[in-house]
């Protein structure tokens, strides 16, 4: 075993056991939090570009390039695995950037604390670990991790508000994760393995019995998913979690959590059951494409009457999300890959979007869609960097929002889907009325319009929602005394703006480093 | 249907089970009744592991011998019984309680801040704010 085979294990397993450290030294020093947090996801985000210049950099097949660790050196089909293949690298890649970005904001914007901190990385490592097992028992566990994680970051904000929409997510989101493992034990009793390999190499085979016990399992699997990427009708956790959740934790749990469950939905359809056993399941693929397609329209729709910036953006989610697991059911190449490309760069808005949410809330006290009036005026390199995120959301090019779509876009009709292509041109539409709502706001209503909608007459319109008082100088120094937008925060949601951007021009790219694992989908080659 | 059920009454149980929790977690107002429900929803998938790891041999009930010692096994070798289904059911029950002692600890403070359980009372003091 060479020494780039214990990376995974120890992205994972870093995280994990640093997580208790700040608890620990909370004992006895009060802020060590950030910088432990700091110090351990510069070294996962070193890992993972390490892990991916190894990935990449090699030539062959899906499996034999992936660099694959195997636990406690059980081999598979017995013991578990952590695979950082093509795939899945891409996703830590994104795990390890976002949660460095992240914490950029929470330096000063907060939520502080030491056991803040330890929840940070238990469910950063949880994150990794979800992306890289090999196991579906295994991804279950991580699965939990990472609600366990989200659930106590949400419940860290002010508000009693927050406590209740973590324990609606933990309900819901606990009930999706049993049904995952129903169909865990479906699949088990199928092909006697747990082993995401040796399942994708059994179920081809499959007849009789077994065939209806993995057809069940994939039921139960996609219906636990849906649950857990908060498709249409199974969404209603998702809103009330985005919202309620603290300004500096919704950026993670937006770009990550449900992009990583995503992520494990495609793991799960192309590597385990694989395009022929899906094309074969009779409704299968029909019912994926219909959940997908619902979840866009329900959700742009609801979007679109939204007051609330980070409810508009909870909403979008579930739309955006709908067009992956709707490009997932198409089963083409194309498709797979504009999934893929769609998955990364949604994560990559959101959480430059949400942090830019996060900062217009501190420094301008704003939340609501009115109360962003003359927002560009004030506070330009904020409000620039948010309308290049929107813009990139809606899809116009370039842009890596636009790449994703298009590739969704191109597989539907390689599919002679109509109706995914029409989806994802009423989405558009959609995405863009309530873009546009929002930059009119932003840069054609004058501040001094607003007044009416929070009626605070008097000095400044701001709703005094997280500073407190606010000067014009862009400082808020307030009741929360040291909450204030430091450049920092704004470096980070430029960036991101920035990288939205400069992706826009890498369909070439992503098509070439993906190109192993979409060839190992076993789906249509492309005409 | 009655033969079916008395032979394969774990699955049946598992599935009443499934159906109690649901429904407790949908109907129930109480939110710590709504916890118990997800925990009975949980209990009904470790009796399916349980169940699955349950397998009779030509027949003959009683043992649950799906792995043999030897990769190729003769007529009277050792046969064990697979650990997988169990090490799953114990994990799940970790996991399972992990998650019931935040969601009660998310229900105290939901208690100390509102000052009531129930989802109905719940929904009107914070239309109320």
């Amino acid at each position: 075993m060479s020494d780039v085979d214990l990376l995974p294990a120890l992205l994972v397993v870093g995280p994990i056991l640093l997580a208790t450290v700040p608890v620990l030294l909370g004992l006895r020093y009060d802020r060590t939090g950030w910088s432990v947090a700091l110090g351990t996801t510069l070294g996962v985000f070193a890992g993972a570009c390490y892990l991916a210049l190894e990935v990449y950099s090699a030539d062959g097949v899906n499996r034999e390039i992936a660099v694959i660790h195997e636990l406690g050196g059980f081999s598979q089909p017995m013991g578990i695995e952590l695979v950082a293949d093509t795939f899945s690298t891409l996703i830590v890649l994104l795990v390890a950037g976002t949660a460095l970005g992240v914490l950029a904001y929470t330096r000063v914007g907060g939520p502080r604390g030491n056991t803040f901190y330890s929840g940070y990385l238990l469910l950063v490592g949880g994150l990794l670990g979800l992306s890289m097992t090999g196991d579906v028992f295994n991804m279950f566990v991580f699965l939990e991790i990472v609600g366990l994680g989200t659930y106590a970051l949400i419940s860290s904000g002010d508000g009693p508000e927050s406590a209740f929409a973590a324990l609606k997510y933990l309900i819901i989101g606990t009930v999706g994760a049993s049904i995952y493992l129903i169909g865990v034990g479906f699949l088990f009793m199928a092909t006697g393995h747990l082993n995401m390999h040796a399942l994708g190499g059994e179920i081809p085979g499959l007849e009789g019995q077994n065939l209806q016990l993995a057809r069940a399992g994939f039921a139960f699997i996609f219906v636990g998913f849906a649950i857990k990427v908060a498709q249409w009708p199974l969404h209603s956790w998702q809103p009330d979690a985005y919202q309620h959740a603290p300004d500096g934790v919704t950026p993670l749990i937006a770009a990550l959590v449900s992009t990583v469950s995503a992520y494990a939905l495609g793991r799960l359809m192309f590597t385990v059951f694989g395009g022929d056993f899906i094309a074969a399941t009779p409704y299968a693929a029909a019912v994926v494409v219909t959940v997908g397609a619902v979840s866009v329209i329900a959700g742009s729709t609801l979007a679109v009457i939204q007051t609330d910036v980070k409810r508009m953006l909870a909403y979008s989610s579930v739309s955006q999300f709908g067009l992956i697991v709707a490009a997932y059911g198409l089963l083409t190449e194309t498709a797979l890959l504009g999934a893929v490309i769609h998955l990364i760069g949604h994560g990559l808005m959101k959480a430059g979007l949400f942090l830019a949410v996060g900062v217009i809330a501190l420094g301008y006290g704003a939340r609501t869609v009115d109360a962003y009036a003359g927002l560009a005026q004030h506070r330009p390199y904020v409000a620039g960097s948010m309308a290049v995120l929107l813009i990139a959301l809606v899809g116009i090019p370039p842009s890596i929002g636009f790449i994703g779509k298009w590739y969704i876009a191109v597989g539907a009709i390689e599919a002679q889907s109509w109706l995914v292509a029409g989806v994802i041109f009423l989405s558009t539409m959609l995405t863009l009325a309530y873009v546009a709502r929002l930059l009119e706001r932003m840069y054609f209503t004058p501040r001094s319009a607003l007044e009416s909608p929070r009626g605070t007459a008097g000095t400044e319109p701001g709703p005094a929602a997280a500073g407190g008082a606010l000067t014009d100088g862009g400082r808020a120094m307030g009741a929360t005394a040291g909450r204030r937008v430091t450049i920092g925060m704004l470096a980070v949601v430029a960036l991101t703006a920035v990288i939205a951007v400069v992706l826009g021009f890498s369909g070439d790219v992503f098509t070439e480093l993906l190109a192993p694992f979409i060839e190992s989908a076993e789906l249509e080659v492309s005409p | 249907m009655i033969e079916l059920l008395a032979t394969r009454y774990a699955y049946a149980l598992m599935f009443v089970l499934l159906g109690i929790g649901l429904y407790m977690v949908i109907a129930s107002e109480n939110l710590v009744k709504k916890l118990i429900g997800v925990n009975l929803f949980q209990t009904a998938i470790f009796l399916f592991f349980v169940a699955v790891a349950y397998v009779e041999v030509d027949g003959e009930p009683g043992g649950s011998p799906v792995v043999p010692a030897t990769t190729e096994p003769a007529a009277g070798d050792l046969i064990l019984a697979s650990p997988l289904p169990h090490v799953i059911v114990l994990t799940a029950i970790v996991v399972g309680i992990a998650l019931t002692a935040v969601g009660l600890a998310l229900i105290v403070r939901i208690h100390a801040e509102y000052g009531t359980l129930r989802e109905d009372t719940l929904r009107e003091v914070r239309a109320d704010e």
